[in-house]
């Protein structure tokens, strides 16, 4: 029983006592605690070597900046050790699924990083003198020219940073199109479902519409009579999410699109949920005017801890001509950017303006098209089967241990609510903080906000059934002990994150929001 | 495919759990028309081998910066990106993590998004500073809308200084949202802009540029006391960043926030994006700022820990009454940015803006002795403007013949105006060499 090996050290475990022991340092074996890069300040040492330049006459004139930044020195091995510790606090997609709903958090492959980072991509000045670069214009073109097909759509404005920007972006070819006909004054109200994600509402305010609420119905849908009684001649769109963030494909829709047309208003789709049903069915087949993708999330470029994203809009005929500035055309001489009003004018367009700086997020979109290109039409399509297939799978294994508010099929996610929680003292929140200790970042909690205590499930197309299957096992074992009276797995859960719950009460009301050297603990006001 | 961990024995199985007799019943939602029996009209799956070709192939037509004398700016730089930070921002933990909404299980982004914000303030000269917006543009048009909120005027005054794509950014945002804006036309350098004429009592903010579009440095101090008489905001945009560690930063000369352009610590060319959009404020204009938030609290334990904050502004809880619909923003670039100005300290970072300034100074005596090119401004940092004798845009154009890409003519972003017909804007940063320098004046020399 008792080993050694031929050092003559033992090779059998020692006795393990269940107590909490504190350690000198903090850190608990490979969980390291790590400073405030601040912290680490020793004056003198620095991370890069750069020559002073030779004397010279500056020509700053009176503007030279005087005292210090207050930025610390720090070598390398010091910043790389810092951010390396900094990096083992999170969790990602590499390590392991990671459900959260509406957010489509798929396998990123290294290739489409790869791609992004060759020189004639990456290393592309986008003010540099158009005939150098025509690999960069043919990339973008080529990109649209997938999105419009995979979209049925005819057109695309590719500059948009991110889902919110796209659906800014879409709302304005609507407001133009709408001045275009001399409505732009009349049309002042936008409906919105209650299950909307929170950026749609946030858009329209933007753009000074009255945000009009439409009501669900009991299966998780618009309303469409509810619907139908709001239209009018002051509606100038209906913004909808379609699958729905009930992850339900909205059966109505095309019905809801004429009426929309029909009432002289257009159709904005959220397309947050594209991977739902890329490559088997066209957003265009459904009469949609204007709709924005995530190329993060169903294109799977990655999410980067918040960002960057990208959010290219496709459109419709009848917004097409009223797309932002810039965009790519095929000249005489190769491809062109037409980037300003005068060009636009000479290409029979009417753009409704600028919504960036230079030309949109070109290492997204290198990145999108390698992915794209390497699914091609046929994994795209199985993308959507299996995506769909997995979401399912989840909903029918766990509907009789959870509470599933809505009848299947659901779409790209699973959606349930608190109602098997009730009475067990267990909230949605313990529930998702035991997953933590379980080893999975959680699903999306309380939203959409049409069910109670929501805890939304989008475990994409790339998790295997292995992996599903443990998962599934997890959350029976967790709704057992919930409903067991068990509450020790949930109360002051996690216990083995890099940390418990955290103050967000403190955190709110007296910001701290920047280091300081003085007074380390000083509020933000 | 690679990425699809499902057999068909997998599939099976799973219908056969679910209760469906195949993938079609579960997107029997669908209205019978939409759906597609066939595949839509794009060439099928490729191995990685195959993509890499073809990207590779692309990526050949384009003149890549590092590989010819380089000398465009215009809010986009090129410095050197240490390899520590590609290497560390592709760590699987930072690439591949979501929104940290999770904060017991996302520390690590929640700890660099609190570096990244003490940074900005730091070199802004501000109190408090976001986890950044998209990028340098779209920060300015939500530094103007959120000054419209914090005075409850509607009218915006542009200086002249500002970059044009940045106006027209400003000018579409201020459109829609019933916002007023007066632009002073380009501010070309060695004539006085009078823009504190301009400011009234309905005038909600100013903004300036500085370095400005052409290059110029700014003093920012009299337009700030001209703009707090008046009730007015102060609003500084730094499309150069690197410049912070040279020039006084806009903090110190009154703005009430700045903005900027991040690209340059950390990020590369990327032919325009993803960048990182800098906003810094005072603490007591907070709650009217735009974008997430990262804030300082304690665990259970009283452990100290990271969370977003302050999240009452933002659109996931206030909907309508947001003050942005920004949601995704540039995490993995703030995560480059803070990677790099921690290497670059604060000896690095104002040794390499040192670096860059004398490069601009040695370029500037290159250019102004080639017969016919007059350097136009009396101040600068890494970028000024040049008149030459003949078309910008044209003389661009021969010189990326003769294998040197110039600079930016002005026409490009503002045409139509014949007073800029002949300007250039050009920029040099660390990565020139004297080399460079003297192709760059025999080229030009060699086409005027």
């Amino acid at each position: 029983m008792s080993g050694m090996n031929k050092q003559g050290r033992s090779t059998t475990p020692g006795e393990v006592s269940a107590a909490s022991i504190q350690t000198y340092t903090g850190n608990r074996g490979l969980r390291l605690e790590e400073p405030l890069i601040f912290e680490l300040d020793n004056p003198g040492a620095c991370g890069v070597d750069l020559d002073e330049p030779a004397a010279f006459a500056s020509r700053l004139g009176a503007m030279e900046r005087k005292g210090r930044i207050g930025l610390p020195g720090v070598s390398e091995p010091d910043v790389m050790r810092h951010f390396v510790r900094l990096s083992r606090k999170n969790y990602s997609i590499d390590a392991g699924l990671y459900p959260l709903g509406s957010c489509t958090m798929k396998h990123n492959p290294r290739l489409n990083e790869k791609m992004a980072r060759l020189a004639g991509f990456g290393d592309v000045h986008p003010l540099q003198p158009q005939k150098t670069v025509q690999g960069a214009l043919e990339l973008m073109d080529t990109l649209a020219h997938w999105l419009k097909e995979l979209t049925g759509m005819p057109a695309v404005a590719m500059s948009p940073k991110a889902g919110a920007h796209g659906e800014l972006c879409g709302m304005m070819a609507i407001r133009a199109a709408l001045a275009a006909r001399g409505e732009a004054a009349t049309r002042t109200r936008i409906l919105v479902p209650e299950s909307a994600h929170g950026t749609n509402p946030a858009t329209a305010a933007l753009l000074n519409y009255k945000v009009d609420e439409i009501p669900a119905t009991a299966e998780g849908r618009v309303d469409l009579a509810a619907f139908k009684a709001k239209l009018g001649p002051d509606v100038a769109a209906i913004m909808l999410t379609n699958p729905n963030t009930c992850g339900l494909f909205e059966r109505d829709i095309i019905d809801i699109a004429d009426a929309v047309h029909a009432a002289g208003a257009y159709f904005y789709c959220d397309g947050a949920n594209f991977n739902a049903i890329v490559g088997r069915v066209r957003p265009g087949d459904l009469g949609i005017d204007a709709m924005h993708i995530n190329l993060h999330k169903t294109f799977s470029t990655p999410h980067g801890g918040g960002g960057p994203g990208a959010g290219p809009v496709v459109l419709s005929a009848a917004l097409a001509p009223f797309a932002p500035l810039p965009y790519v055309v095929h000249g005489a001489g190769g491809f062109a950017m037409v980037e300003t009003e005068g060009e636009a004018k000479a290409d029979g367009t009417q753009p409704f303006g600028r919504m960036v700086a230079f030309h949109g997020q070109m290492g997204m979109f290198v990145r999108a098209m390698a992915y794209m290109m390497s699914h091609g039409s046929d994994g795209l399509r199985q993308v959507a089967e299996d995506a769909v297939l997995n979401a399912n799978y989840v909903l029918a294994s766990l509907k009789d241990d959870l509470s599933a508010p809505f009848e299947g099929p659901c779409m790209h996610e699973a959606l349930f609510d608190d109602r098997f929680l009730k009475g067990t003292g267990v909230e949605t929140l313990d529930f998702a903080k035991a997953m933590i200790d379980e080893g999975y970042h959680p699903m999306t909690m309380y939203f959409p906000l049409v069910v109670h205590g929501a805890l939304l499930i989008e475990p994409t197309e790339t998790e295997s059934k292995r992996t599903l299957d443990q998962f599934i096992g997890t959350l029976k074992h967790l709704a057992k002990a919930a409903k067991g009276n068990d509450k020790s797995l949930f109360t002051g859960a996690p216990h083995f994150a890099p940390r418990h719950r955290l103050d967000e009460t403190l955190a709110a009301r007296t910001p701290v929001l920047r280091w300081q050297k003085e007074t380390p603990k000083q509020a933000a006001e | 495919m690679r990425y699809l961990p499902l057999t068909d024995a997998d599939r099976r199985e799973m219908l056969g759990v679910i209760g469906a007799k195949s993938v079609d019943d579960l997107f029997r939602d669908v209205p019978e028309r939409a759906r597609r029996a066939g595949l839509v009209d794009l060439p099928k799956r490729q191995g990685e081998l195959e993509v890499e070709r073809a990207l590779t192939k692309m990526a050949a037509k384009n003149v890549s910066a590092g590989s010819v004398p380089f000398f465009v700016g215009a809010g986009a730089y090129r410095h050197h990106v240490p390899s520590t930070v590609d290497h560390l921002i592709q760590r699987s933990e930072f690439l591949t993590s979501y929104t940290p909404y999770q904060p017991e299980i996302t520390q690590g982004t929640l700890q660099y998004l609190f570096e990244f914000q003490t940074q900005v303030a730091m070199l802004t000269g501000m109190d408090v500073a976001n986890a950044s917006m998209y990028d340098g543009s779209t920060a300015c048009g939500e530094a103007v809308l959120m000054a419209h909120r914090v005075t409850k005027r509607k009218k915006a005054v542009l200086s002249g200084t500002l970059h044009p794509q940045y106006r027209a950014v400003v000018e579409n945002i201020s459109e829609v949202g019933g916002y007023a804006v007066d632009a002073l036309p380009p501010a070309i350098p060695g004539a006085t802009e009078d823009i504190i004429s301009r400011i009234g009592d309905d005038t909600s903010c100013v903004v300036v540029q500085g370095p400005s579009f052409f290059g110029e440095l700014v003093d920012l101090r009299a337009i700030a006391d001209a703009a707090h008489a008046k009730g007015a905001l102060l609003i500084a945009v730094v499309t150069e960043v690197v410049s912070l560690g040279l020039v006084t930063p806009p903090g110190e000369m009154g703005a009430d926030i700045v903005v900027g352009e991040g690209q340059s610590i950390g990020n590369g060319l990327n032919f325009g994006g993803p960048y990182v959009g800098l906003f810094a404020t005072k603490s007591k204009y907070v709650r009217q700022m735009p974008g997430r938030l990262c804030g300082e609290t304690v665990d259970a334990v009283g452990e100290r820990g990271f969370v977003l904050t302050l999240s009452t502004r933002e659109q996931h809880i206030r909907r309508e009454k947001a003050t942005s619909n920004i949601c995704t923003n540039s995490g993995l670039c703030c995560l480059a940015f803070t990677i790099h100005l921690s290497l670059l300290g604060e000896d690095g970072l104002k040794r390499l803006a040192r670096i860059n300034h004398a490069n601009a100074v040695k370029l500037a005596d290159a250019l102004s002795a080639v017969k016919g090119v007059e350097v136009l401004d009396d101040s600068f940092f890494n970028e000024f403007t040049i008149r030459l004798p003949k078309s910008a845009a044209g003389t661009v154009d021969e010189l990326a013949d003769k294998g040197v890409i110039g600079g930016l003519p002005v026409s490009r972003l503002i045409p139509g105006n014949a007073s800029v017909e002949n300007l250039l804007i050009v920029a040099s940063t660390e990565i020139n060499t004297d080399e460079d320098r003297a192709s760059y004046a025999k080229a030009l020399k060699e086409v005027l």
